[in-house]
């Protein structure tokens, strides 16, 4: 076997060394009855070309090529190549957590740079390493404010991602804790009215997305006000890492959950991802998750060091404010080394871009199909409702090598037709002119059908 | 150094600030293509929801962020440098195929709402892995959404209370040896369950007995390390089975050291009712200084209805669908599908091995833990003489003499160019150096590991002092974690 580095005149020498006659001599602790015969069923040992051409295969099976409109909570943005060049190190890919800070200073530098650039992304004091992804970032970031408060019940927007929403279910469920679903309004927004409603003296957090699963940027203000004056905490989840470049960030939330996967992290059919969370100084030691410190040696010299530590499993085991130990680290450095090249105007200029390329489609989409949820601003998605069924209006732009937006109605039954539509600087003007033709084709057909019924009824 | 190594010789590494600290107004490593679309009105879109400035974002130029990152990877130690002796973790050479296969455009800009007609492939790769882990494992079904083994371990649990709750009680608690990584303890806790030790015997095993009187109706669960964190396999796994069997408890089995059985022996054939993987240890995943891991649950058929959804399911006409419908399931644990990337590298790895391969490595992994024990027996102490399968565990009781304690001579084995082994862990063991070589280690890496020990044991009869200041080579010197903790310093701030 090619990645195992001894000869048999090794094993044997070894083998001679220990005492033992054989190699199952080591393997007698394990009671006869259990021990496994005969060969794993598994597919037999493959040359590495034909493990390329596999998976080749597999890649052509699975639309490669084809131009994207979903988003929903995993978007294609364009990614440096020097992202890869430079997490292909091995000393960065083959690494472990950097516990041993003094042969680990490369990770722990990086990661301290990771979380001061997400500190001023999103106003917040203090960030952490990472965590597995935005939805159990969402989902965690409840649980902290829940301790944090002292509270139980929890309310969470219905315009936060489906997904997201579900895992928190899950969570919370066997901890007992009651969750709320509040509605959202005509434009999408959250209704403040049904929120102040729904408030009680055990209400621990608001939980909101911003920009919303349907790309409307919620009114953080007046949450924030109705959620700290009943003495609750307001925790923002973000999936969408690039509005950070021209969206003002919920400064006023106490707890942020962001999804960073848009800074360099590929699709990749959903993972892995990059999860984090911020929040305030004040709030750290609940806080899950990985820190790097700043501190120095015994010379004075500065250097990094994993710290704050007895929140963690290793330390306090059962008392843990998570039980999180592998992150997600190596994506982490990925998102910091997008942050890095875009900087401070770059990622500016890349949000511009993707606010112009939205605007623009859903003015073609709109002269022709309903972009419903007027009256609020929106980042890079948003909700057209098709007369036709969108699966297939969908199927027909399929033929084009183009995946159309995402059908609603799987997460949301009263939204019918509708369909969430995503661009991103990769999104070039010629789809969505065609999209938005497919989409004005089957509006027409459509009436003209209508007409037709109507004629013959008349 | 009084003894010099073959290992290592010190050289020069480049000095290299924080990103910031290089910043200057003007500077940058980005070029986007000229708008297609008309350009926007950015206030008129988005009012007092615009941004107006992004605070200190570094400006720096595309070969400064070269120069950057690669000055500090080479402040890191890395599996590509060496062995990475640490127990537990199994840092095990991470094939770069896996890294070329993953990185094939259909798999890595597959949306994850893609229609599943274009995303046969990636359903077929969930699929053939999932078949290829439930043979190793030998159980009957699995998800591999857990993102990693911690993850896993959360998600078996609530299957675990999902299973007792439709028996009609999900049961109060979750016994939990002593010798445990620390997160079974905080998953217990996290899923509402309360923590019950169980102490281990001289042999450093699960005394079966101890558990037939601590088990009750209110147990769930017993979590079991197998082999456990000595490196021990439990050799009464039977009986531990039928004593949780026979009170309807269930047994789980934390796989993180599952690289000691692939190949050799099944969990799903000794009782085990559900277990999690952790790809990035048993199959070569790389850790990436943390993650990302990937951390599937197989479950026995009995915890088939609490899976969480989706699950892949093959239709009639051959092709592949995620299935929702699932009334009984404990829900979604992780938006999408889990960390698909991971398994593209696991399933890499298993073809790379095939039968033969899998069961070698898993020989030469408890071969190696031998060896290793065989060669610094005596020169450590070794609280537990029980058959060493992949990991081998001793203690500082000798040096300790000297005054001289696990951390610092792991921190001398730097100075002789390898990384730590896991120290302190598992607690039973005061003192623990705990030692895993995993099969990608050679005889000659092996031995000069053992001699550096050996010498580093030398070094503390003759000259204890030295070992206390180690290391002595690195950039840093032992770094002053009270005042990190203390006082703790989290983010860059500019100077003012």
């Amino acid at each position: 076997m090619r990645y195992l580095p001894k000869s048999t005149a090794d094993r044997e020498a070894m083998l001679k060394s220990i005492g033992v006659r054989s190699i199952d001599d080591l393997f007698a602790p394990i009671p006869a009855e259990y021990r496994l015969e005969r060969d794993l069923k598994v597919p037999r040992q493959m040359a590495e070309s034909e493990i390329v051409d596999w998976f080749r295969e597999r890649s052509r099976e699975n639309g490669d090529g084809h131009a994207t409109f979903l988003g929903a909570g995993a978007y294609y943005h364009y990614r440096p190549v020097i992202i890869d060049s430079l997490i292909s190190r091995g000393e960065f890919l083959t690494a472990y957590t950097p516990y041993q800070a003094e042969v680990s200073q490369g990770t722990l530098q990086s990661i301290f740079e990771f979380q001061t650039m997400i500190c001023e992304l999103t106003g917040m004091e203090v960030a952490n390493a990472s965590m597995y992804d935005g939805s159990t970032a969402a989902a965690e970031a409840v649980m902290m404010a829940v301790r944090l408060t002292g509270r139980r019940s929890v309310l969470i927007a219905r315009s936060v991602h489906p997904e997201y929403r579900e895992v928190l279910t899950t969570y919370a469920h066997h901890q007992g804790l009651p969750l709320k679903a509040i509605a959202f309004a005509e434009n999408a927004r959250l209704d403040l009215n049904a929120l102040a409603q729904s408030m009680t003296p055990d209400t621990a957090c608001v939980l909101i997305q911003s920009p919303n699963f349907f790309g409307t940027i919620e009114d953080v203000d007046a949450i924030a006000e109705i959620a700290h004056k009943n003495g609750a905490m307001l925790v923002v989840s973000i999936a969408e890492a690039v509005s950070l470049g021209i969206v003002e960030p919920p400064r006023q939330a106490d707890v942020i959950a962001m999804e960073a996967q848009s800074f360099g992290v590929p699709l990749g059919f959903g993972g892995p991802y990059c999860g984090v969370i911020a929040t305030r100084d004040q709030f750290v030691r609940q806080m899950p998750g990985r820190l790097v410190g700043q501190t120095n040696d015994r010379n004075g010299k500065r250097g990094f060091v994993l710290t704050l530590a007895t929140r963690e499993q290793h330390i306090r085991r059962e008392k843990a404010t998570s039980n999180i130990c592998t992150n997600q680290a190596l994506v982490a450095l990925m998102v910091n080394i997008f942050m890095t090249i875009y900087g401070k105007v770059g990622l500016r200029e890349l949000a511009k871009q993707n606010l112009a390329k939205t605007a623009y489609a859903a003015q073609q989409f709109g002269k022709h199909a309903r972009v419903l949820f007027p009256g609020a601003a929106r980042f890079n998605e948003f909700v057209v409702e098709t007369t036709e069924d969108p699966y297939a209006v969908n199927s027909r732009i399929l033929g084009h090598k183009i995946v159309g937006g995402l059908p609603l109605k799987k997460f949301y039954p009263e939204l019918g037709n509708a369909s969430l539509w995503c661009c991103t600087e990769m999104t070039t003007r010629t789809a969505i002119d065609t999209a938005a033709g497919m989409v004005a084709e089957s509006e027409r057909s459509m009436k003209s059908a209508k007409e037709e019924v109507e004629e013959v009824a008349g | 150094m009084k003894h010099m190594t073959r290992k290592a010789t010190r050289h020069i590494s480049q000095n290299e600030g924080l990103i910031f600290e290089k910043s200057s107004a003007g500077k940058a490593a980005w070029k986007l293509p000229p708008l297609d679309v008309p350009e926007v009105d950015t206030a008129a879109l988005l009012g007092a929801s615009e941004r107006k400035d992004l605070g200190n974002l570094p400006e720096v130029s595309e070969i400064e962020i070269i120069r950057h990152f690669t000055r500090l990877s080479t402040w890191n130690y890395a599996i590509d440098l060496g062995m990475y002796p640490l127990g537990s973790c199994t840092m095990k050479y991470n094939p770069r195929v896996n890294e070329v296969v993953a990185r094939l455009d259909g798999l890595a800009n597959a949306h994850p709402y893609q229609p599943e007609k274009i995303s046969q492939g990636a359903m077929r790769i969930m699929k053939s892995l999932s078949d290829c882990l439930l043979e190793i494992t030998g159980m009957d079904a699995i998800t591999l959404q857990p993102a990693a083994g911690a993850h896993g371990e959360l998600t078996g649990l609530l299957m675990v209370r999902a299973y007792h709750e439709s028996k009609g009680s999900p049961r109060k608690k979750i016994l939990i040896p002593d010798s445990a990584h620390g997160t079974n303890p905080a998953t217990a806790a996290m899923v509402g369950y309360a923590v019950e030790n169980l102490k281990s015997n001289a042999a450093g095993m699960v005394d079966a007995a101890a558990l037939e009187a601590q088990m009750n109706e209110d147990v769930a669960a017993l979590m079991l390390t197998n082999p456990n964190t000595l490196g021990v396999f439990e050799q009464e796994i039977h009986r531990i089975a039928d004593v949780m069997h026979a009170k309807g408890g269930l047994l789980y089995m934390d796989g993180a050291n599952m690289n000691a059985l692939v190949g050799k022996v099944r969990p799903g054939d000794f009782g085990v009712d559900l277990m999690h993987l952790n790809l990035h240890k048993t199959f070569s995943t790389p850790h990436g200084g943390g993650g990302p891991g990937s951390g599937p649950v197989a479950i026995k058929k009995i915890l088939e209805p609490f899976l969480p959804t989706p699950v892949v399911i093959t239709k009639s006409d051959g092709t592949m669908a995620f299935e929702y419908d699932r009334p009984h399931s404990v829900g979604r644990v992780r938006a999408f599908y889990g960390n698909f990337g991971m398994f593209i590298r696991a399933l890499a790895y298993i073809l790379a091995n095939g039968p033969d391969g899998l069961r070698q490595t898993t020989e030469d992994a408890v071969l190696n833990a031998n060896y290793i024990r065989k060669g610094l027996e005596g020169v450590y102490d070794l609280p537990y003489s029980t058959p060493t399968m992949h990991e081998v565990v001793f203690s500082d009781k000798l040096q300790a003499k000297k005054g001289v304690k696990t951390m610092d001579l792991a921190k001398r084995l730097i100075d002789y160019g390898f990384h730590p082994y896991t120290t302190a862990f598992p607690l039973i063991v005061p003192g623990a150096l705990m030692i895993e070589p995993t099969e990608s280690e050679s005889k000659e890496e092996m031995d000069l590991f053992i001699e550096s020990m050996k010498s580093i044991a030398e070094e503390v009869e003759e000259d204890p002092q030295m070992v206390l200041d180690a290391p002595h080579n690195t950039r840093v010197s032992r770094l002053d974690e009270v005042a990190a903790a203390r006082k703790p310093i989290l983010r860059w701030k500019p100077s003012v």
